[in-house]
């Protein structure tokens, strides 16, 4: 009697194809990501319908959450050009280093003479939360409007371009606060903002 | 011309050859796909996906005290909101003292204060049309008041409605003892 023979099959599967995918796909987002960026002062913004995509470069950035207000501009030159003008200003001198490991920092928050301090902490440490109590804003010290309208003087001089603002509020900020940043914004006019947000539909 | 002669016309192959044993020239893949689909994962989670939005927000340049005083507009084009606590926003047309409609309270949102600036809206430009008056120029103007109750989120809402609804015109004021009073008695300050 004859043997009904079963053909063997490999159980391989040729993997090339998926392999080749698998890194085209790894080599995309190697070179799409940027990282996340720990951020001194943790924000939740609230949610909008409008979709403006805020500038990559030559951004100042208004964190504020509970009473505090952090800033952070884009480009490392004007970071260190604005912390020696900053410097110059408030009597406050700052070598070499400082100012190349300023250009480092994204955001900060704390008044100009403890900003030494703050450059000289390690990384991890200036992270913590309650570490830096936010730039002083208010009538007789206002040290922000004074950041603000200095990088904005770099930028025009570095870049020859005004300086953009984002105002990135906490969903829970009390409306004064954003008031008080917006009444400095306008002093200097500087009347053209973004307000960073989330994205929703319109239905809510 | 460019292709390799493949040896058909050469005549005969060589006999005595010593052929090695072909091996199977395949690769076992599944480690390496296996490693690759484990980076992609951890690049996947670790990056920020997209960038945030924003909304533009623009301001008035700050008065001085020379300017000439602006335009009054007519009450029955102006819809004032004002963003108390809880939420919740009042709202009127016209002067508080002499209001053409309302005041009333309402909530943020599609049910809240959507409906009510979309038929606001309507009828500022029905009317408009009626007299014949240019639509862009003469539309509604929307006043918003937040007040120190009200938080950054409820601001971002209320501009975003403006979006939503289309409002060319609108502005954000300070808020007046008046206004505060209308929360008070609305229990929304």
């Amino acid at each position: 009697m004859a043997k009904l023979k079963m053909s063997k099959k490999s159980t391989k599967v040729d993997m090339t194809a998926m392999c080749d995918m698998a890194f085209l796909l790894l080599s995309f987002f190697i070179m799409t990501a940027t990282a996340k960026v720990p951020e001194a002062l943790p924000v939740e913004t609230p949610a909008s319908t409008v979709q403006t995509k805020l500038p990559d470069e030559n951004l100042g950035t208004l964190s504020i959450a509970e009473g505090k207000v952090f800033y952070g501009v884009t480009g490392r030159d004007i970071r260190s050009e604005t912390l020696k003008r900053m410097g110059d200003k408030y009597k406050v001198p700052f070598s070499e280093a400082d100012l190349t490991k300023f250009a480092l920092i994204d955001g900060f928050g704390v008044d100009i003479r403890q900003m030494k301090q703050l450059i000289d902490m390690k990384n991890e440490d200036r992270m913590k939360e309650g570490t830096q109590p936010g730039i002083p804003y208010d009538s007789i010290n206002n040290q922000l409007a004074d950041w603000i309208q200095i990088s904005r003087n770099v930028t025009k001089d570095l870049h020859t371009k005004d300086l953009d603002i984002a105002i990135k509020g906490d969903a829970k900020e009390e409306y004064p606060t954003v008031k008080k940043v917006l009444d400095i914004l306008q002093k200097q006019s500087k009347n053209n903002f973004f307000l960073v947000t989330g994205l929703r539909s319109e239905d809510f | 011309m460019a292709e390799l002669n493949t040896g058909d016309g050469g005549g005969k192959k060589g006999g005595g050859k010593v052929r090695s044993k072909k091996s199977n020239p395949g690769v076992d893949l599944t480690a390496m796909v296996d490693l690759a689909f484990l980076l992609i994962t951890f690049f996947i989670l670790t990056t920020t996906l997209s960038k945030p939005q924003s909304m533009n927000l623009a301001l008035p340049d700050e008065p001085k005290a020379d300017d000439p005083l602006p335009p009054e507009t007519p009450a029955w084009r102006t819809l004032t909101i004002v963003l108390g606590s809880g939420d919740k926003v009042a709202w009127y047309s016209g002067g508080l003292d002499n209001p053409v409609d309302g005041p009333a309270v309402s909530t943020y949102g599609k049910s809240g204060i959507r409906d009510l600036i979309i038929n606001k809206k309507k009828g500022v430009d029905d009317r408009n049309k009626q007299q014949g008056a240019d639509l862009e120029k003469s539309g509604i103007t929307v006043i918003l008041k937040p007040s120190e109750k009200s938080n950054y989120k409820n601001f971002v809402d209320i501009l975003d409605e403006m979006a939503i609804t289309g409002i060319k015109k609108y502005a954000t004021v300070d808020i007046t003892p008046a206004d505060i009073k209308l929360l008070e008695t609305n229990k929304i300050y």
